[in-house]
């Protein structure tokens, strides 16, 4: 369980998040949305004490992320950015190796090599595994840091923004291999999205953030409503049910 | 196969070694062997300290034209030991224990890095501001070397001024053994740490997502480069471009940025250049007091090379 206790965080005179109180529960896909700027992945980077706590608490199983040790807590937490830089030389077999890290710091075990060959396939890397990973394409390279994210072996995976650059198939490659660790390994999801149909179709559960506050908070389709979606996004837009997933048609 | 050319290096290295303490052997052998040896000796600590700390700093840097001396690390050392001279006279300088002036050294010249250069690292600033306040330290220092240089007595001066300029032919020999405790201490902790060097190359925040404490992490590897570049600054002297040149160097010839083959790999080619550079000039050439000028020409010709053509980022 991530337990998120009036957390409010500044940079100088803005103040980028009020008064944040959320509990998400373990196991499931969370999806964070909202509009540019409401506060999203300056959450998510404190949760995973990439920025430090400057007000309110947040603790993942019961361990404070700002006083648990670094290294216990990347047994329990992986993290993907949206800004993640990548080194050169680097293949992407070892890329997605790094992953263990937090496990044998450095020293990879036969366990470990399995469990990298099984994120590689789960994210369809198998074939580039040996190219380095600047010769790879934006989507690649971002399907290669989920994978690394995932060799992680976390319960908790939070990812910024996985989505960007990936194309259509693999978006949907993407949420359906997130949806299948969910639900087979009981991992806990927490995702950013920009897209909310992939929210609306593999999410959960969806938490709408805007200027550094929640405005909205439930299930698809509680919360893929006209009139809540307009709350948050501050447009019209129309809601559809297919298959029983509510769809928006928001580009038109 | 990185472990096929690290063999190679290491047998150039060997052959190098072997041809400075070979070559032209006349007169009494045994003298001629132990005075040889010394300066090898020195050669080799001067090779790995520069190569392993200019490694270090370019991975917590992320960049592949920063070292440590073009960062003004060595100017402040230098700047110290001229503050050192202003302070208690060349008399009272030279009076000094030199093993305890030496460790004092390290201690400011840490303490100092530390202070200057950790509010730059804790977040990775970008490249231009970096090496742009690099230069403006490194002018700092060099400048207030020089107007303490025109305050002191001439006679103080000659005190310092042997120590103000790169020279492999005359080496401290009086700070060997203090200086290869600090050098193989930094060898062991560099080794130790090449994991975690392999994953801080991935930036701040990825490291600090697979449990690294970025600032603790970085301070520490600080304080090692900085020991490291008092070693070799207080051996032979300010060397500006000869770490990048070899780290650019071995790191073509090794292929990877993993440090596991890339720390013995530069260390091995700044033994094979020092060293094969330093018989070179001294048998071939006749003119061994060059050696610093031609490592140093070539150095910032290779600066200018990954500055205009990028550094395969």
């Amino acid at each position: 369980m991530i337990r998120i206790e009036n957390v409010s965080l500044r940079h100088g005179q803005t103040q980028i998040l009020h008064d944040i109180s959320l509990t998400i529960p373990k196991g499931g896909i969370t999806a964070l949305v909202g509009p540019n700027g409401a506060g999203k992945s300056s959450l998510l980077s404190l949760i995973a004490r990439l920025q430090p706590l400057q007000a309110g608490r947040i603790s993942v199983d019961g361990f404070p992320v700002d006083t648990t040790p670094n290294r216990d807590l990347a047994r329990i937490l992986a993290i993907l950015r949206q800004d993640s830089i990548v080194t050169s030389r680097l293949r992407v077999r070892e890329l997605v190796g790094f992953g263990r890290f937090p496990h044998g710091r450095g020293r990879l075990t036969p366990d470990d090599y399995a469990i990298i060959d099984q994120s590689l396939q789960q994210f369809d890397l198998t074939d580039l595994s040996d190219r380095f990973i600047e010769t790879l394409s934006g989507g690649q390279r971002q399907r290669a840091l989920v994978a690394m994210a995932f060799a992680q072996g976390t319960d908790y995976l939070l990812l910024d923004e996985p989505l960007n650059n990936l194309d259509m198939y693999f978006a949907r490659e993407l949420m359906r291999s997130l949806r299948r660790i969910a639900d087979e390994n009981g991992k806990t999801i927490v995702i950013v999205l920009h897209d909310i149909n992939q929210a609306g179709a593999h999410a959960d559960r969806i938490v709408a953030m805007k200027a550094g506050r929640i405005v909205a908070d439930g299930t698809p389709s509680d919360l893929l409503t006209p009139n809540t979606l307009q709350a948050i996004f501050g447009f019209e837009m129309r809601v559809e049910t297919f298959d029983d997933t509510p769809v928006v048609l928001h580009f038109r | 196969m990185p472990d096929r050319r690290l063999l190679c290096l290491a047998g150039a290295a060997l052959l190098c070694i072997v041809a400075f303490m070979t070559i032209g052997l006349r007169g009494n052998i045994g003298f001629v062997l132990a005075l040889r040896a010394m300066k090898l000796a020195a050669l080799l600590q001067v090779s790995v300290s520069i190569a392993v700390s200019t490694v270090i700093f370019q991975t917590v840097t992320n960049n592949r034209i920063l070292t440590p001396s073009i960062m003004g690390l060595d100017a402040l050392y230098l700047f110290g030991q001229m503050l050192l001279v202003f302070l208690l006279g060349g008399l009272g300088y030279a009076a000094l224990d030199a093993q305890l002036k030496f460790g004092g050294e390290i201690v400011v010249l840490m303490a100092l890095a530390t202070g200057l250069l950790l509010p730059m690292l804790r977040r990775r600033t970008d490249m231009g501001l970096m090496l742009l306040a690099g230069i403006i330290f490194g002018i700092l220092f060099r400048s207030l070397h020089s107007l303490l240089a025109r305050l002191i007595d001439p006679n103080d001066f000659a005190v310092v001024q042997g120590a103000s300029f790169a020279n492999f032919n005359d080496v401290r020999t009086d700070l060997l053994a203090f200086a290869a405790i600090l050098t193989i201490a930094g060898i062991v902790i560099a080794w130790r740490a090449r994991h975690v060097l392999d994953v801080m190359a991935l930036g701040a925040d990825t490291a600090t997502g697979l449990g690294i404490s970025w600032s603790r992490t970085v301070t520490g590897l600080l304080l090692l480069v900085s020991a490291l570049v008092a070693v070799s600054t207080a051996l032979v002297g300010p060397v500006a471009f000869f770490g990048l040149l070899v780290v650019a160097l071995a790191e073509r010839i090794v292929d990877t940025r993993s440090h596991a083959a890339l720390m013995p790999a530069t260390m091995l080619t700044a033994v094979i250049i020092l060293v094969g550079g330093q018989t070179l000039f001294q048998h071939a050439l006749g003119s061994s007091s060059t050696l610093g000028v031609v490592i140093e020409f070539v150095g910032g010709f290779a600066f200018l090379v990954l500055l205009v053509f990028g550094s395969r980022k």
